[in-house]
């Protein structure tokens, strides 16, 4: 029996370890290509181990434009104001409907459901944002259309709030003369440190990772996110040589322009790969929090 | 009186997130009148001439076939597979002894579901490039096989989609299934040991029982989003390549070009009402579904 039970451990390590190769093994073909050089992967191809280690790539893509770090500035800084705006509106909208005293309480509940139910679609919003608020090459355009703020989002804080912060605690802090906001801030929020701790993450990555605003209204490249700017350079990574300047006429046929989309789609991935494994645990958390329906 | 007084911070502060989704979420469903319009902008939206159905006449007649097929066939294809991998990694995982191995495991198979589609579709690239690509170099000639022209050959691409979902999403739901089963009442397993199941009667007839609820629940919201595509694996993936049209053209791709590169506003506005109108009456099919079955399951 005990030894029946530890071959079926064994196996059961294997599948998993082929699983994780299964899911990884696309990252390192993009890693070592990015560092091998440009010969190499003229006459083998894109491969899993790097031959002739070769940081060119990375030169040119740092010195040659400032493109990538122009990218980067634009997507923290998108990512930062769009998390906290998100978070700002999500909280308040999500306190008061969780407060099962708040007349008509069911009335704002639904209209907030009904956005997860039925959309206009994007021909009507593209229109709208484009034609009627003209964000087209603005870095609003990063933030607010289809990001800011979602039902999903305000169920899910709503429900938190509902089913761990007592009714009797708000009741004690009115007694104490503190107002809704004062009670928001002073009592409830310090009290939800995991759901915001989840929110900031699942958010956070929503706009790191959004390109789609920048395909719809964002055409000038001086707008260009980091995702933006991959999505663009996937299409033709000539673009990145055009952008460098004059002097890139020259250098033209020294570009290592294999390697350089490798060593891009790296730049575009590093950080949140980077940044991940400490917020692990509490991005497990969101994923299954946020499942639990409101 | 009072009472208007004690709840007006509480209003005043749904103000703003109301406010936004007035105008993001409920403007836009007013847009629908511009499927039936022949949108002019020189004179406005609601002075274009209204052309009946004219729009969604040229859509029947035009693509609407394709792009329907196309993504109900995705979606059915995801609906069915990703719970089954998900599952079974989900029971391995939870059979496993070692803590810290299950740890390392979840968090290396969640790692795709990180990444940006952008970045997915180099990596796709990386593997399937004509001239570079690891299979075209690397694995093809293992078995002496010519190099295959991936971004021009549609029969390989309903393949490479569906591998390419699950890859970047199985990790997700297998959390998802793996929490419900680590929050499964130990005594069910040891009364099933008691009487005498083994490792597989107890995997059938314990564990698959637990996960019934999160299964429907999520299955649901599948159901509910199966007119949706994921727009980036759709147009991103193939590197909006022609000849792969046929396979991946959906809905979202189609109302994109549509309106982004064609500049056929009625069409892809018809196509888009076609969505929002059929996805919403599949939500509340799979919700009255459920209900039936279990009702605590039930959306509402």
């Amino acid at each position: 029996m005990i030894e029946k039970n530890n071959r079926f451990q064994i196996a059961a390590h294997i599948v998993m370890i082929l699983l994780c190769i299964f899911c990884l093994f696309p990252f390192l073909i993009l890693v070592s290509s990015s560092i091998t050089s440009e010969m190499t992967l003229v006459r083998e191809g894109y491969s899993v181990l790097p031959k002739n280690i070769d940081f060119s790539a990375y030169k040119y893509l740092l010195t040659s434009s400032d493109d990538i770090i122009r990218g980067y500035i634009i997507t923290v800084c998108v990512t930062v104001i769009g998390t906290v705006a998100n978070l700002t509106l999500t909280i308040l909208l999500a306190y008061p409907l969780s407060r099962r005293d708040l007349p008509h309480r069911n009335v704002f509940a639904f209209i907030v459901f009904f956005t997860m139910l039925f959309h206009g679609g994007i021909v009507p919003s593209y229109i709208m944002w484009s034609k009627y608020f003209h964000i087209t090459n603005t870095y609003a355009a990063l933030i607010i259309p289809n990001l800011m703020m979602g039902a999903y989002y305000v169920i899910m804080v709503r429900t938190y709030f509902q089913s761990n912060i007592p009714e009797a605690v708000l009741e004690a802090g009115r007694i104490d003369g503190a107002g809704e906001m004062r009670i928001l801030g002073q009592i409830v929020l310090p009290m939800s440190k995991p759901i915001i701790a989840t929110m900031v993450l699942l958010v956070g990555l929503v706009y790191w990772n959004d390109w789609t605003n920048g395909l719809y209204y964002i055409n000038k490249d001086k707008y260009y996110s980091i995702q933006v700017l991959l999505n663009r350079m996937l299409q033709d990574v000539q673009f990145l040589m055009s952008s460098a300047g004059s002097d890139s006429s020259e250098l033209a046929k020294d570009i290592p322009s294999v390697a350089l989309k490798m060593a891009v789609a790296v730049m575009g991935a590093l950080p949140v790969l980077c940044v991940y494994p400490f917020f692990q645990k509490y991005f497990v958390k969101g994923i299954v929090v946020g499942a639990v329906k409101g | 009186m009072a009472k208007t007084r004690r709840y007006l911070p509480l209003y005043l502060m749904m103000v703003p997130g109301l406010l936004y989704l007035l105008i993001n979420n409920y403007i836009p469903m007013l847009g629908i009148i511009i499927a039936f319009k022949q949108i002019n902008f020189r004179i406005g939206i609601l002075k274009s001439p209204f052309v009946g159905l004219s729009n969604f006449e040229f859509l029947f007649k035009g693509d609407a076939w394709l792009i329907t097929r196309n993504t109900i066939a995705y979606n059915l294809l995801f609906i069915v597979l990703t719970p089954v991998v998900a599952i079974t990694v989900a029971i391995f995982l939870n059979e496993l002894k070692s803590v810290m191995a299950k740890k390392v495991y979840q968090t290396l198979i969640l790692i795709p579901y990180l990444i940006s589609i952008v970045v997915v579709s180099y990596l796709v690239y990386a593997l399937l490039a004509t001239d570079n690509g690891f299979m075209n170099n690397t694995i093809l000639p293992l078995f002496g096989i010519d190099p295959v022209s991936w971004y021009s050959s549609p029969q390989y691409w309903p393949v490479i989609l569906v591998v390419t979902h699950i890859w970047k999403g199985f990790g997700y739901s297998t959390i998802i299934y793996y929490a419900t089963l680590v929050g499964i009442d130990k005594s069910y397993y040891e009364a099933a040991a008691i009487d005498g199941a083994g490792r597989w009667a107890r995997i059938w007839n314990v564990t698959i029982p637990c996960l019934k609820s999160t299964i429907i629940t999520l299955t649901l919201l599948s159901i509910g989003r199966m007119f949706y595509s994921d727009f980036g694996l759709f147009y991103q993936v193939p590197m909006n390549s022609g000849p792969l049209l046929d396979v991946t053209n959906t809905i979202d791709t189609y109302v994109y070009r549509g309106l982004m590169q064609s500049n056929n506003i009625g069409m892809s506005s018809a196509a888009g009402v076609y969505q929002s109108v059929v996805g919403f009456v599949l939500v509340l099919l799979a919700n009255i579904i459920t209900s039936k079955i279990s009702k605590e399951d039930a959306l509402f």
